[in-house]
């Protein structure tokens, strides 16, 4: 049966809970990274100009296409080649955020499309500039429509960064297989690592609506 | 593309109406809304447009709005074209540069009208002022409340207009378009999506305004007996053309042509 050593999981705990803290640092720095690009892409998909449109839409499809941990590789083993030289950190927070904010751009993309007619027209009728019909109108009204697909992206980028281990990004899987080889035994330290994703991933999923449902409140909608 | 050579680069002279559509057409494909409408707006007067749906009322208010481009012919707005522009001494189809410029001129209420939820009633109206017109809040806010107000609506000026009854968001959208100071305003059917208990509100509020303002007022309607008491003069829009028009008394009391009469006559039935 079982060899499960309670002393062991104790003597490993404060390096898990270490970890745990440059996981949150990663998916934190990485969401950060998609929310923002996330938006700009979604934006330079709808410009006048039909070529940006074109080679946005391109790029997004493109990196949605292809998994993530390819695009991982790429930058940290492929990027050198070309003269770019990045820390496994820096290439693991690139990868991650272009990679998830081409998926944001489409949850954005959806909450700018859920904006009625109506309101670009009053935008019009009270002579705004584009720029102001985005920033006064238009986006108040769509990331409060996108918060549940943007808060998604949230766990799923906390349940990727395990992909940094590969480039030695020291998250909580490249530790749990440190120690792994280290004493021989991978039981305690996988399963703590699966134990410790539930015990985060679970409660901010709750969290992520209860916002949502702050926001539309706050915004009288 | 059409020959505008024959239209002017403005229009001058001792009267130049506030609005004017010259050989105005619009198409969407096959389907003509408005055909080669010419009409004349002169400066304080109302003018109501009534006539069955898809007979091309909406898209008059909508292209002065640019809300819609037009196909053909030129509207001019204080004399100056607002869908054209002067290049090279020829008129072209403005750009938006020359819209923002010309659109200062006109104010909209819409049907449904599309405040933004997430401001309350008196952000709403301070945010063409502010963002805009570059007024300062303290102003613009001074402005909005006077707005407020008149519209009677100055005790909810707080609330967001997921809180206000439709006749309540009417009266919220009238005061917002009225803090841009236009010249003109234009109401496309600002009753027609209102419990009719409250319809009363609206029209009383855009009746004072005829009385106390010197507004340029373009309405479309439903509400027959509301156009005959504000307007000075009512066109009756049949297949994209004004198939009549005249002073209220004379287009409802003595109408000359059969389809104005058909459309009258099947309105009073309906009350």
């Amino acid at each position: 049966m079982f060899d499960w050593r309670w002393e062991f999981v104790w003597q490993i705990l404060p390096r898990l809970i270490e970890a745990t803290g440059n996981t949150l640092i990663a998916a934190g720095a990485g969401y950060c990274i998609a929310l923002v690009l996330g938006l700009v892409l979604a934006l330079a998909q709808r410009t006048r100009h039909r070529w940006v449109n074109m080679a946005v839409n391109e790029f997004v499809e493109f990196v949605r296409s292809t998994p993530l941990i390819l695009q991982i590789f790429f930058i940290f083993y492929v990027g050198p080649q070309f003269g770019i030289l990045l820390s496994p950190w820096a290439s693991g927070m690139i990868a991650i955020g272009v990679h998830y904010a081409c998926y944001l751009s489409e949850v954005y993309r959806g909450g700018i499309d859920s904006v009625p007619k109506g309101q670009w027209e009053a935008a019009t009728a009270l002579n705004m500039t584009t720029m102001q019909k985005y920033r006064r109108v238009v986006i108040p009204q769509a990331i409060p429509a996108s918060l549940a697909g943007l808060g998604n992206y949230l766990v799923g980028i906390f349940k990727d960064t395990p992909m940094l281990s590969v480039i030695g990004v020291a998250e909580l899987l490249h530790t749990a297989n440190a120690i792994g080889s280290e004493n021989y035994r991978f039981l305690e330290p996988y399963t703590m690592v699966g134990i410790i994703f539930l015990a985060i991933s679970l409660p901010a999923a709750g969290l992520v609506r209860m916002v949502e449902g702050y926001v539309r409140r706050r915004m009288g909608l | 593309m059409q020959d505008l050579s024959a239209l002017p680069h403005e229009l001058t002279g001792n009267t130049v109406p506030m609005i004017s559509f010259k050989s105005v057409r619009k198409a969407y494909g096959d389907l003509v809304v408005i055909n080669d409408l010419d009409l004349d707006i002169q400066v304080g007067e109302t003018v109501s447009i009534i006539g069955p749906s898809g007979s091309g009322k909406t898209t008059v208010l909508r292209m002065l709005m640019t809300l819609e481009d037009v196909n053909g012919g030129v509207i001019y707005v204080d004399g100056k074209p607002l869908t054209h522009m002067v290049k090279n001494g020829k008129l072209v189809p403005a750009n938006e540069r020359h819209l923002r410029k010309q659109r200062v001129n006109i104010g909209m209420c819409f049907q449904h009208f599309n405040l933004f939820p997430h401001m309350t009633a008196i952000e709403n109206c301070m945010e063409g002022p502010v963002q805009v017109l570059g007024l300062s809040k303290s102003e613009a806010r001074e402005r909005s409340e006077e707005l407020l107000e008149l519209v009677g609506m100055i005790d909810k000026k707080d609330q967001h207009p997921a809180r206000l009854s439709g006749g309540q968001q009417q009266r919220v959208a009238i005061a917002r378009a009225l803090a841009m100071r236009p010249k003109v305003m234009l109401f496309d059917e600002v009753t027609s999506a209102l419990d009719p208990e409250v319809i009363g509100e609206v029209t009383n509020v855009i009746r004072n305004l005829v009385a106390e303002h010197n507004l340029t007022m373009l309405l479309v309607t439903h509400q027959m007996g509301f156009a005959r008491d504000i307007s000075d003069r009512v066109c009756f829009f049949f297949g994209g053309k004004i198939e009549e028009q005249g002073s209220p008394d004379q287009l409802f009391g003595n109408p000359q042509r059969e389809r104005t009469r058909q459309f009258l006559s099947a309105v009073r039935e309906a009350i």
